[in-house]
């Protein structure tokens, strides 16, 4: 993959009166590459997809964005006023050079067609999520920007929506940067982990990045998933928790976390 | 002969209203309702402006109503419950300052409470082609932009990646909302012209499917509270302008009372 990167941020800084929310972070996103971020609430994982996706500034660092990059976001979540009367359909038709052909095909992939015609105050979570998900999906976007995808849904229909994830990688030929805050749900559809507690923790491939001592420092090791299975590769994996900022390596989706041996 | 001085507040009221139906749904959609009224009460500030100045007084109403609402454009960014306070200040401060330079400028007279309650029946036919003129743009623009304006509706974050130009657009809204509040001063007055943009969209909710029909439903509910309104006003000599507020609300109410029927067909 030597493609040029969608995405390239650098040292980026924000300071919100005293406290740093985002202290020099830097990653790289390749096409097709599927980036999660993962961190405790008030880690800054929303406020970094802000700042990439240029909704809010920055006191430092650098952005860069491959021209004509085309972006699809699907939002933490999003209140509509009761007062505004708006149907699936018509909520849909917001999206800029949306047609009811692509509206169509979109709903008919997420299995939502029935949802067309409902009012969008009486979706259940899932529902919305999945709305949502199609709104983002419109633009066919070259990046996917899901925060917290799983919202509101239940336990199947999380299961489901990550499953979902790789296929439209797949058909979209698009790269994918989600925030997640359970890493072991999102293992499987995640080429490169970051791990954010306003600095980057660690970053890598999920397998590495549950057993760095800077994760489970923060998330705790989990009762019915313990890591045991990676355990004898532990020894092979110093961890990261110093390298701050300088996580992610601009080479192509790290199969494997930063080391040093 | 049949004398058709009627025509001129008639034709007035239902222009007035038709350009309210859809600015003021997206007052209700956005809650700038207590925006609508900081800048109806400010605009007397326009009309001692007007008066001082000596020109035209619709055309002051309109500069002072578009130079208000660009000082309040930093309000409308910020958050709501903080800039609540702020144009509580700004709406009632500019309302009493327009009252004393008003009662200061000895000499002139102004019909006051004309200004604060509206004078349906002194609209001249100067008046009508003011608002026939400014309501054509206002509604062309609504027309032109009312996609982009749902979108930063709904959601100016997703409207900023598709790519729209959410301050702009918020700007636009502003503006038109100003010369519509400038314009309905002489039909409902000051105090009453926040009616006119809330109640219509309010009565046309239950009934609507999308905000589109929301607009149109609320143009013609607007409009039939015009003309029941001036009826009754001719009939039982009262004043037009409250008249028509009355009509509309005895149309929301109607609405409410209708709700579970209407709701069943909409969904």
């Amino acid at each position: 993959m030597n493609a040029e990167p969608l995405l390239q941020a650098s040292a980026l800084i924000l300071k919100r009166q005293h406290k740093t929310v985002l202290d020099n972070i830097s990653l790289t996103l390749q096409p097709r590459q599927i980036m999660t971020l993962i961190g405790p609430n008030g880690c800054g994982k929303s406020t970094l997809i802000r700042v990439l996706l240029g909704l809010e500034g920055v006191d430092s660092g650098h952005i860069e964005r491959r021209p004509g990059l085309r972006i699809g976001y699907m939002p933490q979540r999003l209140s509509l006023d009761q007062r505004m009367p708006l149907t699936v359909q018509g909520f849909l038709r917001l999206s800029r050079g949306a047609t009811a052909a692509t509206i169509q095909h979109w709903l008919q992939r997420l299995n939502i067609t029935a949802l067309a015609q409902q009012s969008v105050h009486d979706l259940s979570g899932g529902e919305w999520q999945r709305v949502l998900l199609v709104r983002a999906l419109l633009s066919q976007p070259d990046l996917l920007v899901l925060d917290e995808p799983v919202q509101g849904v239940d336990v199947q229909g999380q299961m489901e929506l990550y499953q979902l994830i790789p296929q439209l990688r797949d058909e979209l030929g698009c790269a994918v940067l989600m925030v997640s805050h359970d890493l072991h749900l999102v293992m499987a559809a995640t080429d490169e982990v970051i791990c954010l507690n306003g600095h980057v923790c660690c970053s890598g491939h999920p397998d590495q990045v549950s057993i760095n001592p800077a994760y489970i420092q923060l998330f705790g090791m989990r009762p019915d998933k313990t890591p045991l299975a990676h355990y004898t590769h532990h020894h092979d994996h110093q961890h990261c928790a110093g390298d701050h900022g300088q996580a992610s390596p601009l080479a192509p989706p790290a199969y494997g976390a930063k080391r040093h041996d | 002969m049949i004398d058709f001085w009627w025509l001129m507040p008639l034709t007035a009221g239902l222009l007035l209203a038709l350009v309210a139906g859809p600015l003021g749904s997206f007052v209700v959609w956005r809650r700038m309702a207590f925006f609508g009224d900081t800048l109806a009460h400010g605009a007397l500030l326009g009309i001692t402006l007007g008066v001082l100045t000596d020109i035209n007084l619709t055309l002051a109403l309109i500069l002072g109503s578009l130079l208000l609402a660009l000082l309040l454009v930093p309000l409308e960014q910020r958050a709501r419950l903080s800039s609540d306070t702020l144009l509580g200040i700004v709406s009632h401060s500019t309302l009493a300052i327009g009252l004393v330079t008003l009662s200061l400028t000895q000499g002139i007279r102004v019909d006051l409470m004309g200004y604060l309650f509206g004078d349906l029946l002194a609209v001249q036919s100067t008046d009508v082609l003011w608002i026939a003129g400014a309501g054509a743009i206002l509604l062309g623009l609504l027309i032109w932009q009312w996609q982009a304006l749902l979108a930063i509706t709904v959601s100016p974050e997703l409207a900023a990646i598709d790519g729209y130009p959410v301050q702009r657009l918020k700007l636009l809204l502003l503006l038109m909302l100003a010369v519509l509040v400038a314009l309905a001063m002489k039909v409902v007055g000051i105090l009453l012209v926040s009616a006119l943009l809330i109640i219509p969209p309010a009565s046309a909710r239950a009934s609507a499917r999308s905000p589109l029909q929301m607009a149109v439903l609320a143009s013609i509910s607007g409009m039939l509270a015009v003309l029941i309104g001036l009826w009754a006003s001719f009939h039982w000599d009262t004043p037009a302008g409250p008249s028509v507020v009355v009509a509309a609300t005895a149309l929301f109410i109607a609405s409410l009372l209708l709700q579970p029927w209407l709701s069943r067909r909409a969904g």
